[in-house]
């Protein structure tokens, strides 16, 4: 029996986990499956006798959570359209293809096919794309309409701890934004180990996933994020965002589980 | 550069200028729009000029060339904060000197005959040409150079270090990677920097790239340079040879150890001066 199954199914990984898209022809043969663990198994089923049979698995391009007009004046409708539509949109396509060709990296979480692509430090070809594709998702969901302004209650006491106040944190990711030479990104980010705030910067794709830090908010530096807005006034950009755009709703809900993994308090020891 | 005499004692600051394009700012429509240039040029060039001027007034980078800053901060590889915007500026003036109004088409002469030679015809230059430029990732630059060496040279790491000598080789490099600090003969440049096509071509990368192969690289320009190219590369082999005969005759080595003049380690003998 020739059977040619090409499925995608889709499951939402996580906060801002790019979907893992499996479409299935077979869904009415499974209730409530667990995909991940369901692919695994067709794969193996599908590889053992020998079947011209091929799984396909895609990631999806995700959609900001907002119109892409919301972020209007500050963002242009006209930058989301190419920035989200084409350059996110290009690396979702060029991620599927580059998948198709090597399925020994199929069925990976978004996180961990970018650790296992970057390759500690000598990326496969897949790492540009996957890295992209979660590093633009990531960005959409740090900023909101009627973003910017300032964060409250944990957040801003950890932010005025490792940095003194919130201005000179901010004036600090500006500068960041100013002095990132080329093509990256500006982070804020929960270092694991020193347990506490950081800014961050990175080249082209690279993101704090590769440190094991946490990210809290990011943004985009790549000249096509503020070209079309801003011209070559990353200046007025970084500030913009800062005043008008970054969700610091987003950043308090990261905080928040981040601390599942970092203890940022002081350790609790009972009295007898 | 522009030399100013200080008043009080005997100094001599340089400053860098802002170099304009050969041709007007709309000379290049509708393939590279004025509004392009007046942005890239006239606030992005600019910029990088007017922070290296910051950046070495005063100091005693101030009395240096250009090339000779860009080969200094390069710092084999650490590079110095002037790094940047030095190697951007040059980087940017070849660049605009690279395109001419009604450009495009084929080369010719000797250029042709290389390029013949080492790609094996115009069609597949443009292809790897047009492939380098896609595939930089971020921003950066493609180039089409004469490479006259296989050394290591000792400034930075020959990125070719394989390939024979005096050969058409096509490059790309990062953000401000720039080709003197391989010690290569730059003929042609492409800058993929985003800000290069974003007002006219969006995301549309490739586009740009055949639109400034079709109708803006000026082959007459490359092929000066490859003349250029040569002729130094000859004379680097009379002096290498010349200072080979000296050593032999007992005599101190006479030449200046320039920066760029490397022992070949190597057994194998000269090639023949073309």
């Amino acid at each position: 029996i020739m059977m040619e199954t090409s499925w995608s199914c889709c499951t939402n990984l996580g906060p801002s986990g790019s979907s893992l898209l499996v479409t299935s022809d077979m869904s009415k043969l499974f209730q409530k499956p667990n995909f991940a663990q369901l692919c695994q198994q067709k794969k193996k089923e599908l590889q053992g006798p020998r079947r011209s049979a091929k799984v396909h698995a895609y990631y999806g391009l995700k959609s900001p959570p907002y119109k892409l007009d919301a972020l209007e004046p500050y963002m242009s409708q006209r930058t989301l359209e190419m920035h989200w539509g084409k350059h996110h949109r290009g690396y979702v396509e060029n991620l599927n293809k580059q998948l198709e060709k090597n399925d020994t990296l199929y069925g990976y979480t978004m996180d961990e096919l970018i650790k296992v692509t970057y390759n500690n430090g000598n990326p496969l070809p897949e790492f540009n794309n996957a890295a992209q594709v979660w590093n633009h998702d990531f960005f959409w969901e740090s900023m909101q309409p009627g973003g910017g302004n300032m964060p409250i209650f944990d957040l801003l006491q950890q932010i005025e701890k490792d940095f003194g106040s919130f201005t000179n944190f901010r004036e600090k990711f500006i500068e960041a934004s100013l002095t990132l030479f080329g093509s990256g990104w500006v982070w804020l980010v929960l270092r694991r180990n020193e347990k506490r705030l950081a800014i961050l910067k990175t080249s082209n794709a690279i993101n704090p996933l590769i440190s094991a830090d946490i990210p809290i908010i990011s943004l985009d530096m790549w000249e096509h994020a503020y070209y079309l807005d801003y011209k070559n006034d990353k200046g007025k950009y970084a500030n913009v965002f800062m005043d008008h755009l970054v969700s610091w709703n987003a950043a308090t809900v990261r905080m928040a589980r981040a601390q599942a993994f970092v203890n940022l308090g002081e350790p609790k020891i009972p009295v007898a | 550069k522009q030399c100013h005499l200080k008043a009080g004692p005997q100094m001599i600051t340089a400053k860098l200028e802002l170099k304009p394009p050969p041709y007007p700012l709309d000379a290049l429509e509708p393939h590279m729009s004025r509004e392009t240039l007046e942005y890239h040029w006239g606030k992005h060039h600019r910029t990088y000029v007017e922070n290296l001027n910051h950046q070495i007034v005063g100091t005693e980078l101030d009395q240096m060339t250009l090339e000779d800053l860009i080969l200094v901060s390069y710092n084999r590889g650490n590079i110095l904060p002037q790094f940047n915007n030095a190697a951007q500026i040059w980087n940017h003036e070849f660049f605009w000197e690279s395109m001419k109004p009604g450009g495009g088409g084929k080369p010719s002469g000797y250029l042709l005959e290389l390029i013949k030679r080492d790609f094996g015809n115009f069609e597949a230059l443009v292809k790897e040409l047009k492939s380098a430029a896609s595939s930089q990732f971020g921003s950066g630059w493609a180039w089409l150079m004469y490479k006259a060496n296989r050394l290591d040279v000792g400034n930075a790491v020959n990125p070719r270090p394989q390939e024979e000598d005096k050969k058409l080789v096509v490059v790309k490099s990062p953000n401000a990677g720039n080709p003197l600090v391989w010690d290569y003969s730059p003929l042609l440049t492409i800058d993929v920097w985003e800000h290069a096509y974003y007002i006219d071509f969006q995301n549309r990368r490739a586009d740009y790239i055949t639109v400034f192969m079709e109708k803006l690289v000026s082959w007459e320009v490359v092929s000066l340079r490859l003349e250029l190219a040569k002729a130094r590369a000859s004379e680097r082999e009379r002096e290498e040879e010349r200072r080979k005969r000296e050593e032999e005759d007992g005599y101190s080595a006479g030449s200046e150890a320039e920066e760029m003049y490397l022992e070949s380690e190597t057994d194998e003998s000269e090639p023949e001066a073309e």
